[in-house]
């Protein structure tokens, strides 16, 4: 995983509340088996005119000049600013891949749909949590000044607005630890095998049909 | 101290090790798996030369990319049927529990796991499926996860969780008559909002749930997600106990006693405490039907679509605006007088035989109005589909104009052939209204199979009980 420690950029201001993982990356590109390559396909119903699928040339497509990301300077944005409940829904990973794709390492709102959090410190891309009234005042400040950037500092826990304002944020101790190192979890993990292999055994006696059941 | 609720005893049965942070490494009993989430995982795991930690906790079936017809012809979408040869060829060449299209018990993974008696009372139960809160409605912890937690659970058999707080939505009394468990679940989401249940899990109780049936219990839990909660679960009762009996990955004999002796601890005290609790009047509940492109945008049937004029909140207003724009509807309609183009009865939240029943019931004797270009069943499962063939449902829904279709997740979410078109109107009884979710441009209002049965009889949304004599 990639880590994160500082990053600076430019913000893309998506108003929206309940923004979820299918308007995020649409199922049909579902389909791959890969990782990789879902970026030109991030928000596809709302930054194409014509309809999509997979293995589709987007540079041919049509695309919405109503949209911000297809909007410069939004269009090199690495900083996604959006409302409340941000990536509901499915538990597609593929919308974090997809917004990892197209350049973005942090996505700030006021709140995160719980399994979106998850994958999203999984994959290096930072879920910060800022107030209403912080949101908001990032979003008065990227209006009024497009392509002002924007730093999100993981060691300090802070946001730093165009303005100088600095805000505070929180992420739980072992995410940030795991995130400022771009730590491998798996690894990590299975230095415990013992004891997962002791629970194991404590499962055989105290509920001995929960692993037989399963050789049926 | 305080009893402990049904969510700190399935957890606490599970933690392998705890950090000082309360990160918890949780053991995972069941691991469901399907062909759009896994690939990646397996993958990651062979690049990293891992062996799968136990193999025998896995079922995996090809559910989303499935045709519901012509299964002859197999998968005609390469790109699909890519996907599902790649979990073929993943999961066999490890030798992991696999239902191939053509096996009789291949199907929805959410109703195959409690069908099979692969998800059973007190398990950990997760899936690359942000719909396997299902599950939780045997008493089980089961909530969905991304895809490099499937890789991390085939790896080690655990994830790191934390342990989140714990709602309890209570609904007490008797629900109207025509009132069923989706309409419930689409009530308290309207309740509560989508991100009402984000950062807990929550348990679904009070004597309305109790009297559900174990089908319908999965309906509602079906759908925590939708109101923002990973986990969604209901306590053991006798119900759950004999629905597990005979299952064929369920315990036996003795060993089922026993088995059952445990499950029936996994109940709430009656003095724990949650931290939050929602209560509902279970008479005060219609049937409902979704107008917008939010799961908790919902309205009761005789109701009307809201007008964003009388919306105080300027960020709720425009999203509701912006939702009537999509959905192509002018505030204060009647919802009777919506007219859907199609209608689906399907999806891991309503394809169980009790909904195929439910559904059939309205149709009988009836015809499919002209104005409804399809009307699909979906069967959840081979089983499923096998079994209301025998009660003769399929002939009800094929004399009424019906199609009756293979198991699948089929328009759902429309990742195979089954879509709509951009424009068409859906009365489905599947769990996501988001835009494009059934096809790009398509519009969907979220129902129960009752009242999806009578739109389609109709030609608008209307109460199954003022059809027209049959």
């Amino acid at each position: 995983m990639q880590a994160f420690t500082v990053h600076k950029g430019i913000v893309a201001p998506l108003d929206r509340s309940n923004v979820d993982t299918d308007a995020i990356i649409p199922k049909q590109y579902l389909k791959s088996v890969k990782r990789t390559g879902f970026g030109p396909n991030a928000f596809d119903d709302w930054r194409y005119l014509d309809p999509g699928e997979p293995g589709m040339d987007s540079s041919q497509r049509r695309i919405n000049p109503d949209f911000v990301l297809n909007q410069a300077p939004f269009d090199q944005a690495s900083i996604l600013l959006a409302r409340k409940n941000f990536g509901c829904g499915s538990s597609r990973e593929h919308a974090v891949w997809a917004l990892t794709d197209f350049g973005f390492r942090a996505v700030i709102a006021p709140s995160f749909a719980d399994i979106f959090f998850s994958n999203s410190c999984k994959n290096g891309l930072l879920p910060v949590v800022l107030a209403e009234d912080e949101v908001q005042a990032l979003f008065d400040q990227v209006e009024a000044n497009p392509g002002a950037q924007v730093e999100v500092n993981l060691e300090e826990m802070t946001v730093t607005a165009p303005d100088g304002t600095v805000f505070r944020f929180t992420l739980d101790e072992d995410r940030r630890h795991r995130l400022l190192n771009g730590l491998d979890d798996i690894a990590l993990t299975l230095q415990y095998a013992d004891d997962i292999r002791a629970y194991e055994e404590r499962q055989r006696r105290e509920w001995p049909w929960m692993a037989e059941h399963s050789q049926g | 101290m305080a009893g402990k609720t049904l969510y700190d005893k399935l957890w606490e049965a599970h933690v392998v090790r705890e950090e000082p942070d309360g990160s918890t490494l949780l053991y995972i009993d069941r691991h469901l798996v399907h062909e759009v989430t896994s690939p990646q995982a397996f993958e990651g795991l062979r690049l990293a030369g891992r062996k799968p930690w136990r193999g025998d906790s896995v079922l995996a079936v090809p559910d989303h990319n499935v045709p519901t017809a012509n299964r002859d012809r197999g998968i005609e979408d390469p790109v699909s049927r890519t996907q599902v040869e790649t979990l073929e060829t993943n999961v066999t060449s490890l030798g992991l529990k696999f239902f191939p299209m053509a096996d009789v018990r291949q199907g929805i993974v959410h109703v195959i796991g409690p069908e099979q008696g692969a998800t059973l009372p007190g398990m950990t139960v997760v899936c690359g499926d942000s719909h396997t809160s299902t599950h939780g409605a045997l008493g089980a912890l089961a909530f969905g996860i991304g895809t490099s937690e499937v890789e991390h659970v085939l790896a080690t058999q655990c994830l790191w969780q934390k342990k989140t707080k714990a709602m309890q939505i209570r609904v007490e009394g008797e629900l109207r008559p025509g009132v069923t468990a989706k309409d419930v679940v689409l009530a308290i989401i309207g309740r509560i909002g989508t991100a009402g249940g984000t950062g807990y899990a929550i348990e679904f109780a009070g004597s309305a749930i109790r009297s559900l049936s174990i089908e319908g219990r999965m309906s509602i839990c079906n759908m925590s997600i939708e109101a923002g909660a990973r986990a969604g679960m209901v306590a053991v009762d006798e119900k759950t106990i004999e629905y597990v009996r005979g299952k064929p990955q369920a315990p036996s004999g003795e060993r089922f006693e026993q088995a059952a002796a445990y499950w029936r601890t996994l109940v709430s005290d009656p003095d724990a405490e949650f931290d939050a609790v929602v209560e509902m009047d279970a008479a005060e509940i219609a049937p409902q039907v979704s107008w917008g492109t939010s799961p908790e945008m919902v309205a009761p049937i005789n109701g009307r679509v809201p007008d964003p004029a009388a919306e105080s909140d300027p960020v709720r207003a425009e999203g509701m605006k912006r939702a009537l724009e999509y959905m192509d509807l002018q505030p204060n309609t009647l919802m009777a007088e919506i007219r859907p183009d199609k209608v689906f009865i399907g999806s891991c939240t309503n394809s169980r035989i009790e909904d195929l029943r439910a559904a059939a019931e309205v149709v009988k004797g009836r015809r499919k109005a002209d104005n409804i270009k399809l009307a699909m069943v979906v069967p959840g499962s081979g089983l499923v589909k096998q079994q209301a063939e025998q009660e003769g449902l399929d002939r009800i829904f094929l004399d009424a104009g019906f199609e009756w279709r293979e198991p699948g997740c089929s328009m759902c979410l429309a990742m195979n052939a089954d879509r709509l078109e951009p424009g068409e109107r859906c009365a489905s009884t599947s769990n996501r209204n988001f835009e494009g979710r059934q096809g790009q441009g398509g519009r969907t209002h979220l129902v129960s199979p009752a009242l999806a049965a009578a739109a389609a009889v109709a030609g608008h949304f209307i109460e199954p009980s003022a059809l027209k004599e049959a």
